[in-house]
């Protein structure tokens, strides 16, 4: 073993490895906890890989074939339930995770000089796990798949200047057809996942430059904890319950396969998007159609772009925790916005 | 010191005798997720055999005044294909149209009065036999039926 690691270092330079192995630590404070919200993030990620590669044998992209597929996988193929069930637990899960994840940074203010370009990666990675969930839902074709598709793409098209051609661009025509199934389709398999691993690397790398951040005003409890072996271990039992949780899930509620989309049939009675777009979804619903001069709808989708954008730019927003001072108007106006959001998610999951 | 910090050594005075049946378990765990990870991996990579996508039934393969004697056509038997042929004696026989070398489509030769596959010039007689060429086996033939002016083949009474 020491050998072939001396041929190794020798030829490819393993010692840096070998360094940040040894240096590596994670600091110990009362919030220490959500330091393993990232490791269980990138876990699931790579669940999703996993299970998506296995279901890209089968999957046949093409309005005559995507649905068959989908149903012989869930079906016939051996163990192909599994599979599937898993890839769309751990897709709402890990989306949960990210949420939370980039929750708990934000009131840490984990985004705070040195970790701007950090946090605007973690950003981008959950804009990316977003398009991910929406274009992936589309893939089985079957009736749900079909309206959540052309609502959420209708959505888009409302934009003031930019709506009309970014729905074209989304739908490939003018309507939900199989050009739309093929775009999806690439952008899920390919573009997406480049564009989530290149992210990624990036925010893997400027984490293990910067280290963990501390709280401003937050004291430290003990000697740093070692991150090789000790926290790994730890990273290890949390990521092997969240194996079992998902296999519990898959076997109990396994992922379901409504009617085959039919463009001539009216949409479903209950329809709903994914659980991560309820707040959007609810939004939409209860706005008026009218406020004063504006539309509705243009405004609450307006409205929650602009929230992202803020959100994306809050380490250069706020100035008091950039000289690491308390500014507790940015830890209110985060517990705000995620009461809101999840008091609407609770809406229309109850509704 | 709390009780994390304690170094995990050799040194440990934990007994010998529950550390090793520790790590057998804990060995034994993560060979358990191991397999269930791998067993249904394997499974799923190997599809099952596709069920054959029809009845067993006939075939409409041909009008009888599409193909003249001393002429033949290919056509969708399931989901191979299949060549009729009118011999020149007027007898109506069906064979698989795979050739039995590298399965290639065969096709009818009115030159030759042979069943001809154009890869590698092999070369069936009209009773399917291999008679010249690479391929090592005759082609198997089917059932057919005659129903007025239509030609009917059927798969399940295969000969050959």
């Amino acid at each position: 073993m020491d050998r072939l690691w001396a041929w190794l270092d020798d030829r490819v330079g393993l010692e840096p490895v070998r360094h940040l192995m040894a240096q590596k630590t994670v600091p110990r404070h009362r919030h220490s906890i959500f330091y393993y919200l990232g490791g269980m993030a990138l876990f699931l990620f790579i669940i999703q890989l996993g299970t998506g590669l296995l279901l890209l044998l089968y999957y046949e992209p093409g309005v005559s074939t995507a649905y068959e597929s989908v149903r012989r996988i869930s079906g016939e193929i051996p163990f192909g339930w599994l599979i599937r069930s898993i890839h769309r637990w751990s897709a709402d899960i890990f989306i949960g995770v990210l949420a939370v994840h980039m929750f708990t940074a934000y009131q840490m203010k984990a985004y705070r000089r040195p970790r701007e370009v950090t946090w605007l990666t973690g950003v981008a990675l959950f804009g990316v796990a977003l398009a991910f969930g929406f274009s992936g839902y589309l893939l089985p074709w079957d009736d749900i798949a079909y309206f959540a598709t052309s609502v959420g793409t209708q959505v888009a098209g409302v934009f003031p200047l930019v709506g009309k051609a970014l729905l074209q661009l989304m739908r490939g025509g003018e309507d939900v057809t199989g050009a739309t199934l093929a775009r999806f389709f690439a952008l899920h398999v390919v573009v997406l996942p480049f564009a989530a691993l290149g992210l990624l690397g990036l925010h893997l790398l400027l984490v293990q430059r910067h280290g963990m951040s501390v709280p401003p005003g937050v004291t430290e409890k003990g000697r740093p904890r070692p991150f090789f072996p000790d926290f790994l271990m730890h990273d290890l039992v949390g990521w092997t319950l969240a194996l079992a949780l998902l296999a519990a899930l898959a076997a109990l509620l396994p992922a379901g396969l409504g009617p085959k989309a039919d463009p001539f049939a009216s949409a479903p009675a209950d329809i709903k998007p994914e659980w991560y777009f309820y707040a959007p979804f609810q939004q939409l619903k209860m706005i008026p159609a009218h406020i004063g001069p504006f539309e509705g709808e243009v405004l609450g989708a307006v409205g929650f772009a602009v929230l992202g954008l803020l959100f994306a730019l809050v380490p250069f927003l706020d100035r008091r925790a950039a000289r690491e001072e308390s500014s507790r108007a940015f830890s209110i106006a985060g517990w705000v916005v995620f009461i809101y959001l999840v008091g609407l998610t609770c809406y229309a999951w109850l509704h | 010191m709390d009780e994390h910090d304690r170094p995990l050594s050799p040194a440990d005075p934990t007994p010998a005798g529950r550390r090793s049946f520790l790590d057998w378990l804990l060995g034994l765990s993560a060979f358990g997720t191991a397999a269930a990870i791998v067993y249904p991996v394997v499974h799923f990579v190997f599809p099952p055999p596709r069920p054959k996508g029809r009845a067993k039934g006939a075939v409409l393969a041909a009008q009888t005044s599409e193909l003249a004697p001393g002429s033949g056509k290919v056509f969708p038997l399931g989901t191979r294909p299949a060549i009729l042929v009118h011999t020149p004696d007027d007898k109506w026989r069906a064979f698989t149209a795979k050739c039995t070398h590298l399965s290639c489509t065969v096709t009818y030769r009115d030159d030759m009065n042979m069943i001809w596959c154009p890869c590698h010039d092999g070369r069936f007689d009209l009773t399917g036999k291999n008679v010249a060429g690479p391929p090592p086996r005759p082609l198997a033939e089917f059932t057919v039926v005659l129903k007025g002016d239509e030609v009917y083949v059927t798969e399940e009474a295969e000969r050959g």
